[in-house]
């Protein structure tokens, strides 16, 4: 049966009901924040607030500020709130300098997650007669598992692809009948391609929609993808550090996504100063977790830019809704769903002993993200032999993609050669934004 | 004995080859020999010249990232078989070659090549215990 929502009544709850539930859930969760986790305790404690001070969301402000950098300092076990007998998951993200982000997840905080997931699922049509294909990488990136799981939930036959192979996923798109794809834009651009070369047309699939995340994109490239696979393409939004895909998900009216706000909380801040911006200011997104056990957050800074509207949505959902964010506060590329640090970039070559002098340049060409590093060659590598250069190259290039994930293309070059401006050399060249993707 | 030769990496962009020409060119030296090792992204430009420091130094003031290596210069007589009885000699010394390239030549008796070995003194010693002529830096300035 065609369901509208997953969960009707949270999601079409009117808004002061909402506020209600925050500010009940708000109080308990500082107060078992602060009680478990001394790293929040500490912060508290340094600011002078104790959660008797909490009183509901209007409060908040008052709360310190958390940032990546004190996931990674209090990584692993820091900011664990339970017993780790009673965490049933982890998942990670990437981090500089070997330390990454590693979230836990207790049984009730994967059921909160996967509901998320089966909510932006319902969202986009899906009931339990839908074949769910889901591309998003398996494994300690977050994508495959919470679409996985909230499919599951759904009902949906999940087709449990992972990324990569073209051919095989097409093959079992076709031959399994798959109604809805999940996977980043660029990956369902890419597919769509593969597909029209193949010979087939836009209705020769049986895909109605698509839930696609993970990366910048635009909505020419929504329509794009649209109209290549015949399809409604959908917008999801997460972070492993608050749970994964699925804090935010697009509805039919496709004009921003609904933030799950019975589980999040979100603010918007001037990044510079930390003053909390009424709702319609562009600012940084600010997220406080309201139901977490294992690994709760409080006003954890995304860095993402975007905008919050509370206008009432003709889906009927009355969840707050906030834009694709419309860049970064800080210097984090998303290069192939991928989360990269400059930083990153500059400990490799560090380690591998080269000075950090190098410029990353990004750019989509046939839908897919490409990434090359142009690192200024050490003194001793050149020689009259072109294969012990491009031997050096590859061999830097492994080391990138341990740290990173993913392969950048390593352009040894000459001594001094890469520009500077002012002494300080132009690290990023996004040429991304040529398409008018917020980068 | 051996032969200096100036290698000069030029990656793939646009007016690099003539920097590296002009260069060459202004510092007054006279190109002898030459042979570019190709890449998709890069080229390694090899150059036997009349003046190699020379050329290094103008070649660096102008930005150029610039190696010294040296290699093997033969000259032999300019006469059907002569290449072949050389690479015939160091085949069978198990001496693996790992480029070669011409001089531009300019005698119309002899003609002269450039050999890039692993061990230059292995080479010139069977090369010279087989009769044949090793070219000396010298030479070069005078051809």
């Amino acid at each position: 049966m065609q369901k509208k929502y997953f969960q009707p009544e949270m999601e079409t709850m009117p808004v002061e009901e909402i506020k209600k539930i925050q500010d009940e859930k708000l109080v308990k969760q500082v107060r078992y924040v602060y009680e478990n986790v001394k790293y929040y305790r500490d912060l508290m404690d340094e600011k002078g607030v104790s959660p008797d001070d909490i009183k509901g969301t209007d409060d908040l402000y008052k709360l310190p500020f958390v940032k990546k950098d004190d996931l990674r300092e209090a990584y692993p076990y820091g900011l664990l709130a339970t017993d780790i007998r009673n965490c049933v998951r982890i998942q990670s993200t990437s981090g500089t300098t070997g330390k990454r982000v590693v979230a836990f997840y207790t049984q009730n905080d994967v059921d909160m997650w996967e509901d998320c997931c089966a909510r932006a699922i319902v969202a986009a049509g899906g009931t339990e007669g839908d074949v769910c294909q889901v591309c998003y990488g398996y494994g300690l990136f977050t994508g495959g598992a919470g679409l996985h799981g909230g499919s599951h939930r759904v009902g949906c036959l999940t087709l449990p692809m992972s990324s990569g192979n073209t051919d095989r996923q097409i093959q079992f798109m076709m031959d399994l009948n798959s109604t809805i794809l999940c996977c980043t834009p660029s990956y369902a651009a890419y597919i769509g391609e593969t597909l029209r070369e193949k010979g087939y047309k836009p209705e020769d699939n049986k895909l109605k929609a698509g839930i696609f995340g993970a990366e910048p994109w635009t909505e020419e490239m929504r329509r794009d993808i649209e109209k290549t696979l015949g399809i409604k393409a959908y917008d999801i939004y997460g972070l492993t550090e608050l749970s994964g895909p699925g804090v935010a998900f697009e509805c039919e009216a496709q004009t921003g996504m609904h933030i799950n706000e019975d589980h999040f909380l979100a603010e918007v801040i001037n990044p510079e100063t930390g003053e909390v911006l009424p709702i319609g200011s562009k600012g940084e997104l600010v997220f406080t977790s309201l139901d977490k056990e294992a690994f709760p957050l409080l006003r954890y800074r995304t860095r993402d830019i975007c905008v919050l509207s509370r206008e009432k949505c003709s889906c009927g959902r009355t969840f707050l809704k906030m834009t694709k964010p419309l860049g970064r506060s800080d210097d984090m590329m998303i290069i192939r769903g991928v989360n990269v640090f400059p930083s990153q970039i500059e400990a490799v070559l560090l380690n591998s002993g080269y000075e950090a002098n190098y410029q990353i340049i990004v750019d989509r060409v046939n839908n897919t993200d490409t990434f090359d590093i142009n690192v200024e060659m050490k003194q001793d590598d050149f020689t009259d032999i072109p294969g012990a250069i491009t031997k050096k190259e590859k061999e830097l290039q492994n080391a990138m993609k341990a740290m990173l994930g993913i392969n950048p293309k390593i352009h040894l070059v000459t001594p001094k050669s890469i520009e500077r401006s002012e002494g300080k050399a132009v690290r990023v060249i996004d040429k991304r934004k040529r398409l008018g993707i917020n980068v | 004995m051996a032969v200096r030769q100036i290698s000069i990496f030029a990656e793939n962009t646009k007016g690099k080859l003539d920097l590296i020409t002009s260069s060459i060119a202004q510092a007054g030296v006279d190109i002898r020999a030459m042979s570019v090792a190709d890449t998709q992204d890069f080229g390694i430009f090899r150059l036997i010249v009349t003046e190699p420091e020379k050329a290094k130094e103008a070649l660096e003031s102008s930005g150029c990232f610039v190696s010294i290596t040296e290699v093997v210069g033969v000259s032999m007589p300019d006469v059907p078989g002569s290449l072949a009885k050389v690479v015939r000699i160091l085949a069978n010394n198990n001496i693996n070659v790992d480029y070669m390239y011409a001089f531009i030549t300019v005698s119309k008796k002899n003609a002269s090549v450039v050999l890039r070995v692993a061990d230059n003194e292995e080479a010139e010693r069977v090369l010279t215990e087989n009769g044949v002529t090793l070219l000396e830096e010298k030479d070069i300035a005078n051809m």
